[in-house]
């Protein structure tokens, strides 16, 4: 049987915790990627996403639901999900899958994700997002970031490249 | 301490931690702003729905079980 679901490379961030996690040289052999990220960030709750260095033309429309109400919003945002922040529960990790088809077509991108949070209160998010970037580049890189201060210890990010044969 | 990023190289499976250059620091302090600009706003727009759905229960005179009772 071919192997379909390949590890690309996978990182763990580090005791001094990071502004971002980049991921580059990116190869084109695959169809899709699938990013796995389990998070923590020493401020906000949220997963930046940023592709061959760009930060322009990023749609985000997204479905979340808090445990007592669910809603939708969109932005012209590089979001693409939430992760725990640093008032939640200490040393609990929140969640995502992000995925990308055709990373490396000569369409606009679009990006698929499905995040949790994990703490022990009662308002804690989990987001369905749906996002695009419009652009029509090959994904040669990928950045993870919170919108501000870092990733910390113990963060995991993992790509992987999935072919449909 | 400065502020870093995680780099993996892909290709060679190489992971570095860099130091982030000034314009860097400049665009992800320029994010930071845009991105709690955005939630204001977003709390904002809630509020308002908030405060415009209890005007119109108000009017009308009812409750919100009674207007989901209605409306279901």
């Amino acid at each position: 049987m071919a192997d379909t679901f390949i590890k690309i490379a996978s990182v763990t961030v580090g005791a001094g915790g990071a502004s971002s996690i980049d991921f580059t040289s990116i190869p084109s052999t695959y169809t899709d990627l699938c990013l796995k990220f389990s998070g923590r960030c020493d401020t906000v709750d949220n997963i930046n996403i940023t592709f061959n260095g760009s930060t322009t033309s990023y749609t985000t429309r997204y479905l979340y639901g808090s445990g007592s109400a669910a809603a939708s919003a969109s932005a012209s945002t590089q979001y693409v999900g939430a992760t725990n922040a640093s008032t939640y529960t200490a040393n609990a990790f929140g969640n995502a899958e992000i995925y990308i088809p055709n990373y490396a077509g000569s369409n606009n991108k679009s990006i698929s994700t499905d995040s949790v949070q994990e703490t022990n209160v009662s308002t804690v998010y989990m987001v369905l997002d749906a996002a695009l970037w419009s652009n029509t580049a090959a994904i040669t890189s990928l950045s993870l970031a919170p919108s501000s201060g870092k990733y910390v210890q113990y963060s995991t990010a993992t790509l992987y490249g999935i072919k449909n044969s | 301490m400065a502020d870093t990023k995680i780099v993996v190289d892909c290709s060679t499976g190489e992971v570095s931690e860099i130091e982030l250059t000034a314009e860097e620091v400049a665009q992800r302090e320029a994010d930071a702003k845009a991105a709690a600009e955005a939630k204001a706003q977003e709390e904002a727009d809630k509020a308002a729905k908030a405060a415009e759905k209890a005007a119109l229960l108000s009017k009308l005179g009812i409750t919100e079980e009674e207007a989901a009772l209605l409306l279901g």
